[in-house]
């Protein structure tokens, strides 16, 4: 049963990457987008997002409870060395879900607006970097449980340049995962399609300095990134196919069907996530003194993982068939009416 | 303010504010449900207006909710890691459901906000029934989880370590049912008063009266009724409370002294040095009828408590006493509704009525907040009731004031955002949805 809750939280933070990411996302084109055009991109995206935005975020929830639940001394280390930028991050949730749905359902439309859509833009951005510093935090050890200076014990422990490039790098693919998917929601209009062919493959660029920006920190940092993704033949495949896919898509984006090239994207995220936690399957968190977190032995016990599978299982049964349903649903009658 | 101050008072602002938003979630898709039926059935677009009104307030008030209770999700390690190390695969059982519910809930909601003219009405219709029952599935299984606290179960606790869990065991813990039944109870209490008060308002204004009018019926049902039951559950709660946590009735009630023949102590202002409460009524016999259904029980009092193991009494009963006061106020008013209604004369003509509701506004919510208080500042000082304390739950981390204003300041601007747009989708009633009406007959 601790694989099958091992699978669950690995899934659920792939479609939170997905999802939640390309939700994020769809506020960084919005930044990264001329003032003319703002207005529609914004209209695109949330006819894309609207009903499924709040489904989307839910992945972390889901998984955040496999964590408490099924490992607790992992979220509990996690949360007391990471808090300061954890709050951060909440903060960038609580801003960006209430900016969204303030934007949507204010009765009246004035110069509120612009307060909600520019809280909305920079929390859409902020969040997912941090996000991005917390994953990269738990591998980089640095997180001291013996240090008792306040800023090594809780600042230092996730202020590091590796750890920042992973924030920027995980902005990129939230970005390009955004951009790609708008592709294939203005299939009618060619001029619009190709004005997000070409963000997509801008954040797709920054994706990859942003990628080659992590490596040199890493170096810099002494944390031993490229044995991990290159120590092992899986990590060596996954790398070579998101970068081939990432170059077919890069030459060939404006002949492929829109509903591919989100495939590809999905896919490279996948395999990039892949190469990401492969490397040291099962710790998920490195500790500087040489201990690691593994999911394998800091779990809360055979009981509490058993009872928690069965609870995933149960609620795959319900959610996954209504989740598919609303998506599909929602692809097929386009248009927004409230 | 030191950092255990802060961390709990961050934690009961969060919750505090979280609550709100949960009850509204769970309740206000059953009044949509009903003014959906009603346009359905009848034809009357104004239930379809009110319907889509009300519905544009629980996207605001759901989206609110999801972030805050996600920010509760993270809250309980970044605040009480050492608690969450223990307590998590033991309690963790509802949470696991309650993320289906939640999400369940997400989904619904998505098909019920966005489907409205897209799928068969029908099925649009029973999307908002499920968006209610998924919330009201999330609510009772929090309340489960918090339940667990005030009657641990589902472990056995030696020498320090927790062994033999059972996750099943430890939700269906002694407290359960009758927190679950008292919370669910008040949550359509308090959004059922507030809708109608905030439409009774609106119709002593003489604004859309046919629309308000009609969004005051549906709320007063579920308000008024659930007010009338919430005695009944009151009672239970209480015979459960004196058998499992006598100090947090002694408390409620700043009962200090053990004794039969209890009396139920009204109003006062306790003395905790003193042992005794100045200016309160006392009602003989009352507390041991209340508390174990014979006036001449004996009721524990704080003095059989050791003093490093009795909760803050002054709050607590303040908090109690609130409740109560306010929950009578609710069942008077509710009362006199019905006698309007049972003599067949127009509630619409009776101003005082109205006026009555309009007080009463706040009331219900008022009431939640003050029983929350009572339920978790009168468990104090454990954090699991009898195994932990909360001191020895907190963060190592220094400097949790600074996290707390932080999360102040957030929340008192979030709250202030949503009445300013509540405020903004009442006044606009008339611009947004102004169809001919048909007359409404009383």
């Amino acid at each position: 049963m601790i694989y099958v809750v091992i699978a669950y939280l690995w899934a659920s933070l792939l479609l939170y990457i997905l999802l939640g990411g390309a939700d994020f996302g769809a506020g960084i084109v919005e930044l990264f987008t001329s003032r003319r055009n703002r207005k529609k991109t914004r209209r695109t995206a949330y006819e894309a997002i609207g009903p499924i935005w709040e489904a989307n975020h839910m992945w972390l929830i889901i998984a955040i409870v496999i964590l408490f639940v099924g490992f607790p001394v992992i979220y509990a280390t996690v949360s007391t060395y990471l808090h300061i930028l954890l709050v951060l991050m909440l903060m960038g949730i609580i801003a960006r879900g209430t900016a969204l749905t303030f934007r949507n359902y204010d009765a009246v439309v004035d110069d509120m607006q612009r307060l909600y859509s520019r809280i909305f833009i920079y929390s859409s951005f902020v969040t997912p970097f941090f996000l991005g510093i917390i994953a990269a935090s738990a591998v980089s050890a640095r997180i001291d449980t013996a240090e008792s200076s306040f800023a090594h014990a809780y600042i230092f422990s996730w202020l590091n340049l590796f750890s920042i490039g992973v924030g920027l790098f995980t902005v990129a693919i939230c970005g390009y995962l955004a951009a790609v998917y708008l592709i294939g929601e203005v299939k009618d209009d060619r001029e619009e399609m190709r004005r997000y062919v070409i963000k997509s493959k801008n954040f797709s660029a920054a994706a990859f300095c942003c990628g080659a920006l992590v490596f040199l920190a890493a170096w810099l940092e002494g944390i031993p990134l490229f044995e991990w993704i290159f120590g092992s033949m899986y990590g060596i495949v996954a790398i070579i196919a998101a970068t081939i896919s990432f170059l077919v898509f890069y030459t060939r984006a404006q002949n492929i069907n829109p509903g591919i090239l989100r495939m590809i994207a999905a896919f490279q995220v996948l395999l990039i996530l892949f190469a990401a936690t492969y490397a040291h399957f099962p710790d998920i968190v490195l500790i500087k003194d040489g201990r690691h977190l593994s999911l394998l032995e800091h779990h809360g016990g055979i009981k509490a993982i058993e009872n928690l599978g069965r609870a995933l299982l149960l609620g795959s049964i319900f959610i996954l068939p209504a989740l598919f349903y609303l998506i599909l649903s929602f692809q097929r009658k386009k248009g927004i009416s409230h | 303010m030191n950092d255990f101050l802060a961390a709990r008072s961050q934690m009961a602002l969060s919750l505090g504010f979280h609550i709100i938003f949960s009850c509204i979630g769970m309740v206000m898709p059953f009044f949509m449900a009903v003014s959906h039926f009603y346009w359905l059935r009848t034809g009357d677009v104004v239930y379809r207006n009110v319907t889509k009104a009300w519905s544009k307030g629980v996207a605001i008030f759901f989206a609110t909710g999801a972030v805050s209770g996600t920010v509760l999700s993270f809250e309980l390690g970044l605040l009480w890691p050492e608690f969450m190390k223990h307590a998590g695969p033991i309690f963790g059982m509802p949470f696991s459901l309650e993320g289906t519910a939640f999400f369940i809930e997400a989904i619904a909601l998505g098909f019920y906000l966005y489907g409205w003219d897209k799928f068969n009405k029908w099925f649009h219709w029973f999307t908002g029934i499920i968006v209610g029952i998924s919330g009201l599935a999330s609510g009772i299984l929090v309340v489960a989880a918090n339940a667990w606290m005030n009657s641990p179960a589902g472990f056995e606790y030696r020498d320090g370590a927790y062994l033999d869990i059972d996750p099943v065991k430890a939700m269906f813990n002694d407290a359960w049912f009758s927190q679950a039944l008292h919370m669910t109870i008040a949550a359509f209490v308090a959004t059922g008063f507030a809708v109608a008060g905030i439409h009774a308002l609106m119709i002593l204004k003489r604004k859309d009266i046919d629309f308000h009018t009609r969004a005051f019926r549906i709320a007063v049902i579920f308000g008024t009724v659930a007010a009338l039951l919430q005695p009944l559950s009151g009672d239970i709660s209480a015979k459960d409370v004196a058998r499992r946590q006598p100090a947090k009735l002694a408390a409620m009630e700043a009962h200090f002294e053990t004794k039969s023949r209890a009396p139920l102590i009204i109003g006062g202002i306790p003395d905790e040095q003193q042992q005794k409460v100045d200016y309160a009524v006392a009602l003989p016999g009352m507390l041991s009828f209340l508390a174990h259904g014979n006036m001449d029980a004996e009721v524990t009092g704080l003095d059989k408590i050791p003093e490093q193991d009795r909760p803050p009494v002054a709050v607590t009963h303040y908090a109690f006493q609130v409740m109560v006061g306010l929950g009578v106020f609710m069942v008077l008013v509710s009362v006199l509704y019905y006698i309007i209604i049972f003599r067949k004369k127009s509630w619409r003509d009776k101003k005082w009525l109205l006026q009555l509701f309009v007080l009463a506004t706040p009331m219900g919510f008022i009431a939640v907040e003050a029983g929350w208080t009572v339920t978790e500042v009168g468990r104090q000082p454990w954090i699991i009731y009898g195994v932990m304390r909360t001191r020895d739950a907190v963060t190592p981390m220094p400097g949790i004031a600074w996290s707390f204003y932080l999360f102040t300041a957030v929340y008192v601007s979030l709250s202030l955002i949503v009445v300013f747009m509540l405020y903004r989708q009442v006044t606009m009633v008339g611009k947004l949805y102004n169809t001919p009406a048909m007359p409404v007959v009383n």
